[in-house]
């Protein structure tokens, strides 16, 4: 998303040193604000790791809520690489959501085997469509794809609204929720496959769709680095006139990384709707949509790093939520705080400290060169 | 004449929910003119009721609330300054970064300072911003058309509604008859020409973004001394995009602007209205279908099919200087 760096750094400086820098400075900052609110930043972030790790049930919420980051970090990383600022991964999280839940509701009484993929393809298909439209707009009408992903963010809260309160809310009930999901149509959890094969594991959210982001993020690499398509997703994202001469559409490659990008975001719903809920509900997509931005300038972009901000972030929910219970002082708010400061030091001024580091790394080199 | 009273109500309902868009899309105008995308309003505009809420509820003065809002929103707007124009960073995500802050810092402090759930004590009524009855304007009241007129829609605002109301002049003239907007708006066409002409980019963008926070700050001290009387959670509930949609369908100029202001303020008015009525040959209007109208017309005038809208052409660009 960045100019092109003024000085060249080495590789692991750039993927892992210059990260972490910024990542330490906005925990810091995030320090200074469990200060300001009276307590104490070492014993929240000790209590923040035990909740998060400490136990079978928090790792299984760890993973469970990095499922839905790697996901939504996938569909904003995509959308980076051609040089695309996805901000409706909100939206199309919703909208995929509602293309699962049709498929579940509707076609529940089919075996798994056959529910699952459908669910699947809808739901990417759903994502997919509610971002290609954006896409188009940009790619053919000029309009701006960030304005217009905003748009469509809440154009999607109106019409998943709508549906759920006058169509798919189930007759005789005041909630605006869907019947419940045939068991066809659910993602077995964690523990209840252990239990199938004999283990005993504690019970938590952890279901398959976890195995599938991990599927997702291996597809994601190959997909980038190994075909013809993710090779001029990469082209345009880096020049988009040289992409041209080499006989790219941009516009066909706006709307194929847009597509994949919102189809990304749609699995959301895998993790949410099949997995936890087994029913469509209101705001299923939480803000996760917007973690995803986080988690993809953290990562870097790339699956693996995805991954690991995807634990990161999973880790916070989680370690988060347990905090505000054991200190009086702190709310889950405190988890936005750091997502926040984490993408205004990981994106907007990832510039800070590259100059400073920069210096230092060259500094030998000069001195060798005039000796 | 009942249906007059409706639509003089209605009007003045109008007014009063376009006030907080009015204020900070003018904001936003003067940062997006300056070349600065600003997808931080919705931010700025939620620090800022937080701490006119906060501060008028310990001080008990509704002024002081408005300080501590502007304060606020403007260091909020020099980070978004910092971040991208002094270190060229993505606008787009420091606004994002700004908006998301924000949203986890007032509940986060609001929590920790008043133990109320995230939202501050409420306001008395010396703490708030109270209705001004402009003079005549009882004694009006009778004379048919013109006194229910005045009496709703001119007299019986707050101090603030009418900040909002004379800041679209005032932002007309600093932007097309001042030196400094002549420069405001160059800048966000063509940086380069303004640097050439040995005027600063930097501090004109900086000034821009102070601007926008100023007017930022009151529109978020009027949600919550003003309009309400406390400070909840999540206040602005996308009023700074809905602000950002008025500022592109008024396409960057200060009158259509505001006149997009109203008219988005309207579709809200009119869902209260409209509510279960049915209406002749169109049946029920569902309520967030006419919720989703200022978004569709924004979406529809970006691709070009409600006229064209262009943004200032050096927008989200960072200006590098040239050697």
């Amino acid at each position: 998303m960045s100019a092109a760096s003024p000085t060249a750094l080495p590789r692991w400086v750039d993927v892992v040193a210059l990260p972490a820098v910024n990542l330490l400075a906005a925990f810091l900052l995030s320090g200074l604000v469990v200060v300001a609110i009276g307590e104490d930043p070492f014993q929240a972030m000790g209590l923040l790791v035990t909740g998060a790790f400490g136990n079978a049930e928090s790792i299984g919420y760890t993973l469970y809520y990095a499922t839905n980051f790697i996901f939504t970090g996938l569909a904003v990383a995509i959308a980076f690489h051609a040089g695309l600022f996805n901000i409706g991964g909100e939206g199309q999280a919703y909208i995929g959501g509602l293309g699962v839940g049709l498929v579940c509701l509707w076609l529940g009484d089919l075996p798994a085997v056959l529910v699952v993929p459908l669910a699947i393809l809808t739901g990417a298909a759903f994502g997919a469509a509610w971002a290609a439209v954006p896409a188009y707009l940009q790619a053919y009408r000029g309009s701006h794809i960030v304005i217009t992903t905003i748009m469509f963010n809440f154009i999607a809260a109106s019409v998943m609204t709508y549906l759920m309160v006058n169509v798919l809310i189930r007759p005789s009930q005041q909630s605006p929720e869907s019947r419940e999901f045939a068991t066809a149509a659910t993602l077995p959890r964690l523990h209840e496959i252990a239990d199938a094969v004999g283990l005993e594991i504690t019970a938590s959210p952890l279901n398959l769709a976890f195995l599938w982001a991990l599927i997702c993020a291996a597809l994601f690499h190959v997909f980038l680095w190994r075909t013809r398509w993710g090779y001029e997703i990469r082209a345009v994202g880096a020049n988009e006139t040289a992409a041209i001469y080499a006989g790219i559409s941009p516009a066909r490659i706006i709307i194929l990384a847009m597509a994949i990008s919102g189809a990304l975001a749609g699995f959301v719903a895998l993790n949410e709707l099949m997995g936890v809920h087994h029913r469509i509900i209101l705001n299923f997509t939480g803000g996760y949509g917007f973690v995803g931005i986080a988690v993809a300038l953290i990562g870097r972009n790339r699956p693996l790093g995805i991954c690991l901000a995807a634990l990161l972030f999973g880790a916070l929910y989680q370690g988060g939520s347990e905090l505000s219970f054991d200190m009086p002082n702190v709310t889950r708010e405190l988890v936005v705080v750091i997502q926040g400061l984490v993408i205004l030091f990981c994106g907007a001024l990832e510039n800070l400290f590259r100059g400073r580091i920069a210096a230092y790394f060259q500094r030998p080199a000069t001195a060798g060169a005039v000796s | 004449m009942d249906e007059l009273v409706v639509v003089i109500s209605m009007v003045g309902a109008t007014l009063r929910v376009a006030t907080p868009l009015i204020l900070a899309a003018l904001g936003g105008l003067y940062a997006e003119r300056s070349g600065v995308v600003d997808i931080g309003l919705e931010g700025k505009m939620l620090g800022a009721a937080f701490a006119a809420a906060a501060v008028a509820a310990v001080s008990g003065s509704a002024l002081v609330g408005l300080a501590a809002a502007i304060a606020v929103s403007v260091a909020l707007a020099l980070i978004h300054a910092y971040a991208s124009v002094t270190h060229n960073g993505n606008q787009v995500v420091s606004g994002m970064a700004i908006n998301i802050m924000v949203a986890g810092l007032a509940p986060t402090l609001g929590v920790a300072w008043f133990h109320q759930g995230g939202q501050t004590p409420m306001l008395k009524d010396d703490a708030r911003f109270a209705p001004i009855a402009l003079p005549f304007s009882r004694e009006l009241a009778d004379v048919p058309l013109l006194g229910p007129l005045y009496a709703e829609v001119i007299s019986g605002h707050n101090l603030l509604v009418y900040l909002a109301v004379a800041a679209v002049p005032a932002t007309a003239w600093v932007v097309f008859c001042t030196r400094f907007g002549l420069r405001l708006r160059a800048v966000g066409e063509n940086p380069h020409a303004v640097d050439t002409a040995g005027v600063s980019v930097v501090w004109l963008r900086y000034r821009a973004m102070i601007l926008c926070g100023v007017l930022c700050g009151i529109a978020g001290a009027y949600l919550s001394t003003a309009h309400s009387a406390a400070f909840v959670r999540d206040m602005t509930a996308g009023k700074g995009y809905l602000a950002l949609a008025a500022l592109i369908f008024g396409k960057w100029m200060p009158w259509p602007t505001f006149l997009a202001c109203l008219l988005f303020a309207f579709t809200d008015a009119l869902q209260v209205r409209l509510q279960g009525v049915d209406l002749f040959l169109v049946g029920v209007v569902p309520v967030q279908f006419i919720q989703a109208i200022p978004y569709l017309l924004t979406v529809l005038l970006l691709a070009g099919f409600v006229g064209k809208a262009a943004a200032p052409r050096a927008s989200a660009i960072p200006f590098v200087k040239d050697r």
